[in-house]
């Protein structure tokens, strides 16, 4: 049986039916879940995506913690499951306290929207089990808020415990490490600026972002005791 | 029917509940760029202002509460800084908090 995913939505979020496709393409099952949704009970893993969450009213992700949803995913988090947060969705794990730091406006004050090199730094979480560190990925990024910040203390422990997941090739925005994407410490709980989804079909210009999709679905179906799902990485 | 008067209304003295007004600066830490005040600054030169440095920008909320007393009134509005307005890994507050004008209404429609 396919590995079965909640895509969260809440209220401005935008990026959605992009991660269900990609999901589907993989060969998983992915239903929308509204945010009012107080319990993930039946699903393997979960993905919040980008957009606006609550209007990004307050600080981006600030609202999204008072969701019911949120304690649901917080909840699978602490049993293991998989879950990731693409850019919004990075912003929200942040604010709710499931992923350490925080995500302040690019250096610049802009708005980038472009293609960058990503380097996968770690192997060693639900997004980028069986990737070799050093992977270079082309993954689109889309934000106004993706510059990572954190006390010298939690970048020390992020670095030390290797839980850097990935980083931008150039220095994009500011990034505190050149960080994309961490963990927490029990690596199933992945925060990732760059869009996966967004090079996951060869009319998008690049299909890298399914290698780490492809892994995450890996996860979710050794969580779920399912096999593999087709496109998904052997393990 | 509640007879009103002039005289009587004075939601300060009038129960056990006072209303306060609190205003609560957020700002970023110092330390963490701010290119929002930095680019502002950038910008008062072609107006005219030169010599104007370490333009910060931030955010400010007002609301209103009831509490028994002052140091109640800003215990309640310093936790909802620290827990809702401000993010302290990158954002500091400052509280304000006094006794709103007698007469005020203690709701804001």
């Amino acid at each position: 049986m396919p590995p079965r995913i909640a895509v969260v939505v809440y209220p401005g979020t935008n990026c959605e039916h992009d991660v269900v496709r990609a999901m589907e393409r993989l060969g998983a099952s992915a239903d929308l879940v509204w945010h009012g949704t107080s319990s993930l009970a039946g699903y393997d893993a979960a993905v919040l995506p980008g957009g606006f969450a609550h209007g990004d009213y307050l600080r981006p992700g600030a609202l999204a913690r008072f969701s019911p949803v949120t304690a649901a995913v917080a909840e699978l988090a602490a049993a293991g499951g998989p879950v990731v947060g693409i850019c919004n969705g990075f912003q929200v794990l942040t604010e709710a306290g499931l992923l350490p730091g925080a995500l302040q406006k690019n250096r610049g004050l802009r708005f980038i929207c472009e293609t960058v090199d990503v380097e996968v730094s770690s192997g060693d979480s639900v997004l980028t089990a069986g990737i070799a560190p050093g992977t270079r990925l082309r993954i689109p990024i889309n934000h106004f808020e993706g510059n990572y910040t954190c006390d010298h203390e939690t970048l020390a422990g992020l670095r030390a415990e290797d839980r850097v997941i990935a980083r931008y090739v150039d220095d994009v925005n500011g990034s505190t490490d050149r960080i994309a994407g961490i963990c927490n410490p029990g690596r199933n709980v992945v925060g990732l600026m760059p869009h996966p989804e967004r090079a996951s079909d060869p009319l998008l210009g690049s299909e890298d972002g399914n290698a780490l999709l492809g892994a995450f679905l890996g996860a979710a179906t050794r969580v779920s005791g399912g096999s593999s799902p087709a496109g998904g990485p052997a393990r | 029917m509640r007879r009103v008067s002039g005289d009587d209304v004075d939601p300060g003295a009038a129960g056990p509940s006072r209303g306060f007004d609190a205003l609560v600066e957020v700002r970023l830490r110092p330390g963490i760029a701010d290119p929002e005040g930095a680019t502002i600054e950038r910008a008062l030169p072609a107006l005219g202002f030169t010599g104007i440095t370490g333009v910060r920008a931030g955010k400010s909320f007002r609301f209103h509460l009831d509490a028994p007393d002052e140091e109640t009134a800003s215990a309640e509005a310093a936790s909802v800084a620290d827990r809702l307005l401000a993010n302290p890994v990158i954002e500091e507050c400052a509280v304000t908090v006094a006794p709103s004008p007698a007469g005020r209404a203690r709701t804001p429609t």
